[in-house]
C-alpha cells in the first residue's frame, strides 16, 4: 500500500518533469515544423516538389552513415558557437561577436598547426586547440572589459569587432601566414601538419564528441558551481548580485572570456577537423548561426545539441537536395531564417497552437538596456 | 436591498484560477456617493474582484448591477462605458507626455486629422476645477511628484466620465502628507456624487476616510462594518481571523557596547548633489535605533553606504571599532552585518530563482553550500531552505518554487530568514514592512525585537511614523541629508516626529 503510494508519487513527479520539458520544447519544435511547412509552400510555389526536396534533404543528411557523419561534422562548430552565445546570454550578455571570436580561433589554431613542428600528434592537436581557444578568449575579453568598465553595450561593440576580426584574419591569411607554395594565388594559410589534425572515429568526428562534452561541461558549470550561480545572478539581476557581494564587472568579463573560449574552440575544430588550414570564407556565418541555434535550443546547453544537429543536417543535405530535386540550396537558408523568426516571435506560435505553456524563463534580449 | 440607491452591486461572484479559488461567492454593494473600503490581507482576493468588475478577468459565476440594472462587463471598455474608472497601484501614464496628452490617450480629441490639444486642455481644466483637483495640464508627468501623478490618474478616469472609482491601494506609494491630500480629494469627489471603492490593508486610513467597510479573507467576504462600529483592533481581527498585536511588545532595551558607529559621513549622489551631509551617530548592541524621515531625505543613500552598496565622499563607518570598507558587501556579510534592503525586488531577491537559491544569495560560496572546486552542494542549500521555511513560517508550496510566485509578506520572510539566521552583530532593516499586511508586519516586528534582545545592534529605517515609534528605543530624524535630532522613543509623540520630519528645528518642537 505504502509502496504503491510512493511509486505513484514518483510517477507524478515524472509526469511533472515531462510536462515541464514539453513546455520548454513545444515552442522550438513548433517553430521548426512551421518553418518547414512554409518552406514547402515556397518550394511548391516555385514549381518544385516539396516532398522530393525534403526527401533528398533527409537522404543527404541522415541517409547513410557517411551522410550522418557529414551532418555531425557540420553541427560541431555550430554547437560551439551556439554554446558561446547561450553562455553569455546567461549573464545577460548578447554576444553577437561569436563570429569574430571563431575566426580568430580558426586562424590561431591553423598557425599553430603549420608553424609548430616536431610534436607528437595528440599533443600537437591539443596545443593547437588550446591556442585557438585562447585567441577566441582574448578577442572576447575586449567587449567584456568595455562593457564592465565603460558600460559600452556589447551588442554594438561585438558587431563592430566582427569586422575587425574578418579583416584582420583576411590580412594574416594573405600576408604573414600566407601559403607561399608555388602556384598558389589564393589567400590562405599552408596546410596544418598531420599531427595537428583532429581525426574521426569511423564516420563520427572526434570534434563532435568534444562538442557534446563541452555542452555537458557548460551545463555543469552554470548549474552546479558557484561561478555559474554568480553568472546567472548577474544575468537575472545585477543589483541583487551586487547586494550579494558578487563582483559584477569581473563576472561580466569572465563570462565573455569563457564565451570566447567556446567560440574559439569551434573555429579551431573546424580548422583541425575539416578544412586543415585557414582560408577566408570557409567559416562564414558559423558564429552567426550560433545565435539561431542558441535561441532554438532555448539557450540551454543540452538543447543546443539537437538544434545544431538540425541546422547541421540542413547544411549537409543541401547539396543532395540541389542535385536530386533540382532545388536551389539557398532554400535551406530561408527555412533556417524562418525558424529563427518563429522561435523569437513565439507569440505567433502560442496563438497558433494555443499553448498554455507558461512563459517561464522567456528568451528575450535582456542584454538590451542594461547598465 | 433593491430599494437602496446603489451605484454598483456585485452578486455571488466566483473566480477560479488553476488551483486557487480567488473569489468564492463574493457579494458587495456600493452606495451612491460613499467611500466603501475593501479590506483584506495580501492575496485575500480584493484586487481579483476589482479586476473582474473592471472586465480584466471574466468571472466564472456571478452578476453585476449598475444603477440597479443587470449589466454584462466583457472588457475594460464596457466597464468604462458604465462609468467605472480604475486607478491601479502602478500608474499607467506615459512619463514623457504632458498631463493633457496622458489624459486624452486612447480617446484623442481631434480637429480634422490633427490633435486638438487646446480643446482637451480646456476640458481638463473644467473637470479639475469642478472636482477640486488641482493639476497643471501642461506639466510633464515625470516631473510631477507621485501624489500629483496619482491625481492625474484620477482625473483621467473622471475625464472618461467615471462616477464609480476604484482605487487599488492608492496610499502604498504616497508619503503620509500626500495620503492626507488624497483623502481630502476623495471626500470632495463623493460630495460631487462619485462613489469610491477604496482597496487597502491600512487600518488607520479606513477609520479616517471610509463610510463602510467590507472585509475579505481567503477569497470570501467575512464581514461588513463601519468606522463607527469598530476600531483598529477590531478591523485587524476581522481581516486576519485572529487577534493581532498592533503594538510591538517589548521590554526596555539593555544597551551594551557600541557596535556600529557612523562618523562625519558625507555622500554625493549620481547627480553630484550632496545628499548626506556630515552625519554621525552610534548604535549599541541590544538597542534599536530608528531612523525616521520622509522619503528622499538621504536615508536610502545613508543605508547604501552602510551596507556596502555605495561609496561615501568622506567619513567613516566603524563596526565594533574596526573601519569598514565601502562598496564591499561581502566584507559586511562575513563580519556579521545583516541587511534587509529597501527594495526587495531589486536588491533582496532574484525573483526567478527558487527560494532555496534566494536563501543563500549572499552565502552561496561558504561552507556547507559550496565545497571544493566551487562545486555547489545542492543538498545543503535545500536543507537550509527547509529549515528557514519552517522557522520563519514562509507560506510556500516548497523550497523549489520561484520567489516571484510568493506574496510580498512571504518574500520578505525569505529575506528576513536569510539575514536573521546568520551570526550577526548589526542588523540594518530598511522599510522592513513596506507593502505588507498586518499579520506579516506583526511577525517581522517580533523577529526584529527578538534580534535586539539577543544582543544585536539594530537600525530600522522607516517612513511609517507608527513603525518608528513602536519599534525604536531611540529615534534619529533625518531631514535634507542631516540628522535633525536623536531622541528617546519613550515620550516622543507622533506630532513631534512629524514636525521634525518636516524640517522644524529641535528647539522649536516641544
Amino acid at each position: 500500500m505504502e509502496d504503491q503510494q510512493i511509486s505513484q508519487e514518483d510517477n507524478q513527479s515524472m509526469m511533472d518533469k515531462l510536462s515541464a520539458l514539453w513546455r520548454v520544447i513545444a515552442i522550438p519544435l513548433a517553430a521548426v515544423l512551421l518553418a518547414l511547412v512554409i518552406g514547402a509552400i515556397l518550394l511548391a510555389v516555385s514549381g518544385a516538389n516539396p516532398f522530393r526536396a525534403y526527401a533528398a534533404l533527409v537522404e543527404g543528411s541522415f541517409g547513410s552513415m557517411k551522410a550522418f557523419g557529414r551532418t555531425l561534422a557540420k553541427a560541431t562548430p555550430l554547437i560551439f558557437s551556439g554554446l558561446a552565445v547561450a553562455f553569455a546570454f546567461k549573464a545577460g550578455l548578447f554576444n553577437i561577436g561569436a563570429q569574430g571570436q571563431l575566426l580568430f580561433g580558426a586562424l590561431a589554431s591553423a598557425a599553430a598547426g603549420f608553424m609548430i613542428t616536431g610534436l607528437p600528434p595528440f599533443l600537437h592537436a591539443t596545443l593547437a586547440l588550446l591556442i585557438g581557444a585562447t585567441a577566441g578568449a582574448l578577442f572576447a575579453a575586449i567587449p567584456g572589459a568595455l562593457k564592465a568598465y565603460t558600460g559600452a553595450h556589447e551588442v554594438i561593440t561585438t558587431i563592430m569587432l566582427n569586422y575587425v576580426a574578418i579583416n584582420m584574419t583576411d590580412y594574416f591569411a594573405d600576408g604573414p601566414f600566407k601559403d607561399r607554395t608555388e602556384g598558389n594565388i589564393v589567400a590562405r594559410t599552408p596546410e596544418i601538419l598531420d599531427s595537428a589534425r583532429i581525426p574521426s572515429i569511423g564516420e563520427i568526428p572526434v570534434g563532435f564528441l568534444l562538442a557534446v562534452l563541452a555542452a555537458i561541461i557548460v551545463w555543469w558549470l552554470l548549474w552546479r558551481t558557484t561561478l555559474g550561480f554568480e553568472i546567472r545572478t548577474v544575468g537575472l539581476s545585477p543589483h541583487a548580485a551586487k547586494y550579494a557581494g558578487m563582483k559584477v564587472a569581473a563576472t561580466v568579463i569572465l563570462t565573455m572570456v569563457i564565451s570566447g573560449v567556446l567560440a574559439g574552440i569551434g573555429g579551431a575544430i573546424e580548422t583541425q577537423g575539416i578544412v586543415y588550414r585557414y582560408q577566408p570564407g570557409f567559416n562564414a556565418g558559423l558564429g552567426f548561426d550560433g545565435i539561431t541555434i542558441a535561441l532554438l535550443g532555448k539557450t540551454h546547453p543540452i538543447g543546443i545539441i539537437p538544434a545544431a544537429i538540425l541546422i547541421g543536417a540542413m547544411k549537409a543535405g543541401a547539396s543532395t537536395m540541389q542535385f536530386n530535386a533540382g532545388v536551389a540550396k539557398e532554400i535551406t537558408d530561408v527555412i533556417q531564417a524562418l525558424m529563427l523568426f518563429f522561435v523569437t516571435a513565439d507569440i505567433i506560435i502560442r496563438k497558433l497552437i494555443r499553448s498554455k505553456a507558461e512563459s517561464g524563463e522567456t528568451v528575450t534580449l535582456s542584454g538590451w538596456g542594461q547598465q | 436591498m433593491t430599494e437602496e440607491n446603489l451605484a454598483l452591486e456585485i452578486r455571488n461572484v466566483t473566480k477560479r484560477f488553476p488551483g486557487v479559488l480567488a473569489n468564492d461567492n463574493v457579494s458587495f454593494s456600493l452606495r451612491k456617493g460613499e467611500i466603501h473600503a475593501l479590506l483584506g490581507e495580501n492575496g485575500a482576493g480584493k484586487s481579483t474582484l476589482m479586476n473582474v468588475v473592471y472586465g480584466l478577468y471574466a468571472q466564472d459565476e456571478g452578476e453585476f448591477f449598475i444603477d440597479n440594472k443587470l449589466v454584462e462587463i466583457n472588457g475594460p471598455s464596457d466597464a468604462i462605458n458604465y462609468g467605472i474608472g480604475m486607478v491601479h497601484q502602478h500608474f499607467m501614464l506615459v512619463p514623457v507626455f504632458s498631463v493633457t496628452e496622458n489624459m486624452i490617450l486612447g480617446s484623442e480629441v481631434t480637429k480634422g486629422t490633427s490633435l486638438d490639444l487646446n480643446r482637451a486642455r480646456k476640458e481638463i481644466l473644467k473637470i479639475s476645477e469642478a472636482y477640486g483637483l488641482e493639476v497643471d495640464p501642461d506639466a510633464i508627468v515625470e516631473d510631477l511628484p507621485v501624489g500629483v501623478q496619482q491625481r492625474v490618474e484620477i482625473l483621467k478616469a473622471l475625464y472618461r466620465k467615471a462616477n464609480i472609482l476604484v482605487l487599488d491601494e492608492p496610499t502604498a506609494v504616497l508619503t503620509p502628507q500626500e495620503a492626507e491630500d488624497l483623502f481630502v480629494v476623495m471626500r470632495q469627489l463623493t460630495e460631487q456624487g462619485v462613489s469610491i471603492i477604496f482597496i487597502t490593508h491600512k487600518l488607520k486610513e479606513i477609520l479616517n476616510v471610509a463610510d463602510r467597510v467590507t472585509v475579505m479573507r481567503r477569497g470570501k467576504v467575512v464581514g461588513h462594518t463601519s468606522p463607527k462600529e469598530t476600531d483598529q483592533q477590531g478591523l485587524a481581527t476581522m481581516m486576519v481571523g485572529r487577534d493581532v498585536l498592533l503594538e510591538v511588545e517589548k521590554s526596555p532595551a539593555k544597551p551594551e557596547d557600541v557596535v556600529l558607529e557612523v562618523e562625519h559621513l558625507k555622500i554625493t549622489d549620481e547627480r553630484d548633489v550632496e545628499v548626506v551631509k556630515d552625519i554621525s551617530f552610534e548604535v549599541r548592541a541590544g538597542e534599536i535605533l530608528g531612523i525616521a524621515g520622509i522619503q528622499g531625505n538621504g536615508q536610502t543613500e545613508l543605508v547604501e553606504a552602510m551596507t556596502g552598496l555605495r561609496d561615501a565622499t568622506s567619513g567613516k563607518v566603524y563596526l565594533s571599532g574596526e573601519t569598514i570598507p565601502f562598496e564591499n558587501p561581502r566584507y559586511l556579510v562575513e563580519h556579521g552585518v545583516g541587511h534587509v534592503p529597501e527594495d526587495r525586488h531589486k536588491h533582496g531577491l532574484v525573483l526567478p530563482y527558487d527560494l532555496a537559491d534566494n536563501m543563500v544569495l549572499n552565502t552561496y560560496y561558504q561552507k556547507p553550500y559550496a565545497g571544493q572546486m566551487l562545486v555547489r552542494d545542492e543538498q545543503a542549500v535545500l536543507k537550509n531552505a527547509l529549515g528557514l521555511i519552517e522557522r520563519f513560517d514562509v507560506r510556500a508550496p516548497g523550497p523549489d518554487v520561484a520567489a516571484s510566485t510568493l506574496s510580498g509578506g512571504n518574500q520578505q520572510k525569505v529575506i528576513v530568514g536569510r539575514e536573521f539566521s546568520r551570526p550577526l552583530k548589526v542588523l540594518i532593516a530598511n522599510q522592513p514592512t513596506r507593502g505588507l499586511d498586518v499579520g506579516s508586519i506583526e511577525y517581522i516586528h517580533k523577529e526584529i525585537v527578538k534580534m535586539r534582545d539577543e544582543g544585536i545592534g539594530v537600525v530600522v529605517i522607516s517612513a511609517e511614523l507608527d513603525e518608528i515609534l513602536s519599534l525604536s528605543d531611540r529615534i534619529a530624524i533625518m531631514f535634507r541629508g542631516e540628522i535633525v535630532t536623536i531622541v528617546e522613543a519613550k515620550g516622543t509623540t507622533r506630532e513631534q516626529l512629524g514636525l521634525w520630519m518636516a524640517g522644524a528645528t529641535p528647539e522649536a518642537v516641544v
